[in-house]
């Protein structure tokens, strides 16, 4: 029986049925597990806005924050995003980088705040919290290339991630013995607190400045990547390690550089992040640092624009989230939920779209 | 010490960087990095913590031990690095790097009396000023005691370096058996104290306080003979030359675990109550490194969700057995269950999360199954931890008031029986573990562990075989998590954090990937000692991140490998160097 000449009717059936007859269980669990999330965000959306308990000033005050956030997840997962493009390697103990940095630019603020510097020269003393915490998580993630992750760069199989897994643990427990345990608390500054009115709309400056913060940086980053010689070299080495060093690549070079790229994005991240919530402690790096990694999956791991717009998407969802979804079914207490979103969004991209949305090869490669 | 081969590869490294660098790089480098290593430890305060501890009272702490090792690992680095110098030169260069690393810590005593960083960095106290000054205060001459103790201690290390390696091993194991005698003193003591000769002998060695200075001699004295004589007799077996039978290894394994085994079961009886308590918690974990062991080790399936398994027992148990009112007895029609009819329940409720967490995970490989397992580990955590769940499971506070296990009529209690218990539970599922390994179920797992895709061609059943490997692997947490439950009669979700997936994948990298033996070896050196080190208790983590990087890097394969695991491992190794001096010529993956 040709294909061409059966009726479509028959055909489609037929395809069908042979569709059916190569699905397997996992299938059935799967589309199951798509099927009933799809319908608990439908349903928990539709409940939420029949409810209409939030107006517009709320949503917007979620999208603001959710873009707030947003930002400083894309800049931590442009770490990630570089080091796996040029090593092939998932930095674990990129969320502790940034909490070095962080960390170190907290006794900055104080002894600022301590001298009034910060409330008399509040642009210059940002700026010399910013330098400190780059400068410390720059040195901390070359220090971690130099002396871990560099003897793995041949090694396939899981030595480089459990390598990574242990460099985070040295590192959080390197800034417990040097600071102490406690949480501490960024100093506050009285604009942090204040709001700019803007189309009826009453947006937080502390916001502004890590969305600004985070915007330029980016654009310097995105510069740096796309118009520079350099950038031209991390690019050609993640599309293909030895026909890069074949065109005279020096790639010891570039990956520490990446590392050094990546280290300064992280640590202007962890400031702003501890703008926005203000405690520091040793294991702070943790959850940001594991979102942030949800982004770049999301984004597509590789994929510098993609780290970017993975972030914001992942911001915006996870603040906007836990009411729109958990609230319109009537969960107790949604915000509780709130990391359940990056995580699950995590898995689920992993699971069902590796290549997250603009990576097109590399994470089938690695796979 | 154990750090020194991780030191000289970097430095092997770093000189290879510049060929024409000469001896005077080689001095400052060495002396930078073992100064580096001395400034580290003083700054996170692990120095003053080690010092807490006596090897032989009022005269020689752990602290100041330390301080010398890195003296004499200085000197050992130049030693074997300038073997072309003569003997003048090699002096003269090892006092100098030695002097040098004294000499940054030198300077930390000298900023730290000049200007209070205690503010900024809490390690920086008095004990550490004290230490470093060696108590004379503010003398000038205190930081040059320092240099020239780094410059003595350097010398020392060069010399011994250059000893040929029988005597250099005698002097080691001597030295080795004064320190354990002196740190593990309040143990060995209590052991001791177990019989009239030994007690006698106890007198002799040991004061109230710890190794007295005599002791030490004669704890030297008996630990230099006691390797002279195994390296005598070793010497002397080897000129004998006999071919390895095949089965040789897997009894001599075998053997070491029965002694193991029996030193398990009578320590406790021996040591009292906080050994047993110490024991438990090896034996949990080692029941937990066992079912890890199942899914990295042998079907190479990174999970970091572990912990959930872990917490899915330990609540079935508590929700089962409890008397609170989460339990379901309290408001459905099932009946107050005991320990022992809820075991099983509680290992099947493991199992079938086990293989409900495998299915959406079963196409995502390699390091991405590292993280989605994780994320899967965290949503149980926040699940648990938020209001929706906490009218089922209690929220934050947990569920308490989980009752003892009654054996005959008789209630499991201390930490002594239930640490019985879980050796018993230990050695059935080690014997599960081991029949796995060899059956056609185990090497379906390793292939899938070596390469998926032909696995898969070879016609093994993917699925099924990974969520069998969640499953089992599952099952032990399970039993491990049921245990736990009533040992410390509740259960709340801050005791099943991330950091348990982690510190069990880390008893297994130390002990060796696949091996059975090497979780034992793992759960002991990475759970019990810091247990008998209680100074130490918050460097632990430190700890366990350093073991999993220097394992990593210089012995992959672990304590105690398997011997397919090293076999494997020397093999890449031979390939690796063949491949390399022409990376552009192999064959690329991406055609």
């Amino acid at each position: 029986m040709s294909i061409s000449a059966a009726p479509a009717g028959r055909g489609a059936a037929a395809a069908l049925r042979r569709r059916l007859a190569r699905l397997t269980l996992a299938d059935v669990v799967l589309w199951t597990l798509r099927v009933l999330l799809l319908a608990l965000v439908v349903a928990g959306t539709v409940g939420t806005i029949l409810k209409g308990r939030y107006g517009a000033a709320q949503w917007v005050d979620f999208v603001v924050f959710g873009l707030t956030i947003g930002s400083i997840y894309a800049q931590i997962a442009l770490g990630y995003t570089m080091v796996y493009g040029v090593l092939r390697l998932i930095n674990f103990a990129h969320g502790d980088i940034m909490m070095a940095g962080t960390f170190s630019g907290y006794f900055v603020a104080r002894a600022f705040d301590d001298s009034g510097f910060l409330g008399a020269h509040p642009v210059a003393a940002v700026l010399c919290i910013l330098a400190v915490s780059i400068a410390v998580s720059t040195g901390a993630a070359v220090l971690a290339e130099r002396v871990a992750y560099r003897a793995f760069r041949h090694v396939r199989g899981l030595a480089p991630l459990i390598t990574a897994i242990g460099v985070s643990f040295f590192i959080e427990q390197t800034f417990r013995g040097l600071f102490g345990s406690g949480v501490k608390s960024y100093p506050d500054l009285p604009w942090q607190n204040a709001s700019v009115m803007l189309y009826g709309f009453s947006l937080p400056k502390n916001d502004l400045l890590v969305i600004g913060g985070a915007v330029l940086s980016m654009a310097v980053l995105y510069v740096v990547v796309h118009r520079t010689k350099i950038g031209t070299a991390i690019r050609a080495v993640s599309e293909d390690v030895e026909a890069a060093a074949l065109m005279g690549i020096d790639a010891n070079r570039i990956v520490v550089f990446t590392f050094m790229l990546g280290g300064a994005m992280a640590g202007i991240a962890g400031v702003f992040y501890a703008f926005l919530f203000k405690q520091v402690y040793f294991y702070m790096g943790f959850t940001p640092g594991i979102k942030a990694f949800a982004a770049a999956v999301l984004g597509g791991i590789g994929s510098v624009p993609g780290a970017m717009i993975g972030g914001l998407l992942l911001g915006i969802v996870e603040t906007v989230g836990p009411t729109l979804f958990f609230d319109g079914i009537g969960l107790p207490a949604p915000y509780q939920l709130r990391d359940l979103i990056a995580f699950t969004i995590l898995i689920m991209v992993l699971i069902f779209r590796p290549n997250g949305l603009l990576g097109e090869r590399m994470a089938k490669q690695r796979a | 010490m154990a750090t020194d081969p991780v030191l000289l590869t970097i430095l092997h490294d770093s000189e290879a960087a510049g060929q024409s660098s000469g001896r005077l790089r080689r001095v400052v480098v060495t002396g930078l990095l073992f100064g580096a290593i001395g400034l580290y430890l003083a700054v996170i305060g692990l120095l003053v913590a080690l010092q807490q501890r006596w090897i032989i009272v009022d005269v020689l702490g752990l602290g100041q031990a330390t301080l010398a090792a890195i003296g004499l690992g200085a000197g050992a680095t130049i030693g074997h690095r300038s073997r072309a110098d003569g003997a003048a030169s090699r002096l003269v260069q090892s006092v100098f790097a030695g002097a040098f690393a004294g000499g940054l810590l030198a300077l930390l005593a000298v900023v730290m009396r000049v200007v209070d960083l205690r503010w900024i960095f809490i390690a920086l106290s008095r004990p550490l000023a004290t230490m470093l000054t060696f108590g004379i205060g503010a003398q000038p001459l205190a930081p040059l005691l320092l240099i020239l103790g780094g410059a003595v201690f350097a010398a020392i290390g060069m010399l011994l370096s250059r000893l040929p390696p029988r005597p250099l091993r005698i002097l080691a194991a001597g030295a080795a058996a004064v320190v354990g005698a002196g740190v593990f003193q309040e143990l060995i003591q209590i052991m001791m104290q177990s019989s009239a000769p030994l007690d006698a002998l106890r007198t002799r060695i040991y004061s109230w306080e710890g190794l007295t200075a005599p002791g030490a001699a004669i704890v030297f004295a008996a630990g230099a003979a006691v390797a002279g004589a195994i390296l005598w007799i070793a010497g002397r077996t080897r000129r004998t030359v006999r071919p390895e039978r095949p089965g040789a290894t897997g009894r001599r394994q075998a053997v070491g675990l029965i002694l193991v085994l029996a030193a398990l079961v009578v320590l406790p009886l021996m040591a009292g109550s906080y050994i047993g308590l110490v024991l438990l918690q090896v034996g949990l974990y080692i029941l937990m490194g066992m079912g890890l062991n199942l899914e990295i080790g042998l079907a190479g399936l990174l999970d970091l969700g572990f912990v959930a398994f872990f917490a899915v027992g330990a609540y079935t148990m508590a929700l089962l057995t409890a008397d609170s009112p989460h339990a379901l007895a309290a408001y459905t029609m099932i009946p107050h269950l005991s320990f022992w009819t809820a075991l099983p329940l509680a290992i099947l409720m493991s199992v079938s999360v086990g293989i409900l967490f495998g299915f959406p995970v079963l196409g995502v490989r390699g390091d991405y199954l590292a993280v989605a397992t994780m994320g899967l580990g965290e949503i149980v955590r926040v699940v648990v931890l938020s209001d929706v769940a906490a009218p089922l499971l209690g929220g934050a506070q947990g569920i308490l008031q989980i009752p003892r296990p009654v054996l005959f009529g008789y209630t499991l209690s201390g930490p002594v029986q239930l640490f019985y218990l879980t050796l018993a539970a230990s050695v059935l599922a080690a014997f599960i573990a081991l029949r796995l390994e060899n059956s056609r179920l185990g090497r379906a797992w390793t292939a899938l562990r070596d390469d998926e895709d032909v696995a898969q061609a070879l016609g093994v059943n993917l699925v099924r075989v990974k969520l069998l490997a969640y499953g089992l692997g599952a099952a032990f947490a399970g039993l491990a998590g049921a245990i736990f439950a009533t040992m410390v009669a509740s259960v709340y979700p801050s005791s099943f954090q991330l950091l348990i997936s982690v510190n069990v994948l880390a008893l297994i990298v130390v002990g060796g990937m696949g091996s059975l033996p090497g979780v034992v070896v793992g759960a002991v050196v990475l759970v019990g000692l810091p247990e008998l080190l209680r100074e130490f208790g918050e460097y632990r983590y430190l700890f366990y991140g350093t073991a999993l990087i220097v394992m990593m890097r210089l012995r992959p394969e672990g304590l105690w490998p398997s011997p397919v695991r090293r076999r494997e491992l020397r093999r890449d190794e031979a390939e690796l160097a063949m491949a390399e001096p022409l990376p552009a010529l192999v064959p690329g993956e991406r055609a």
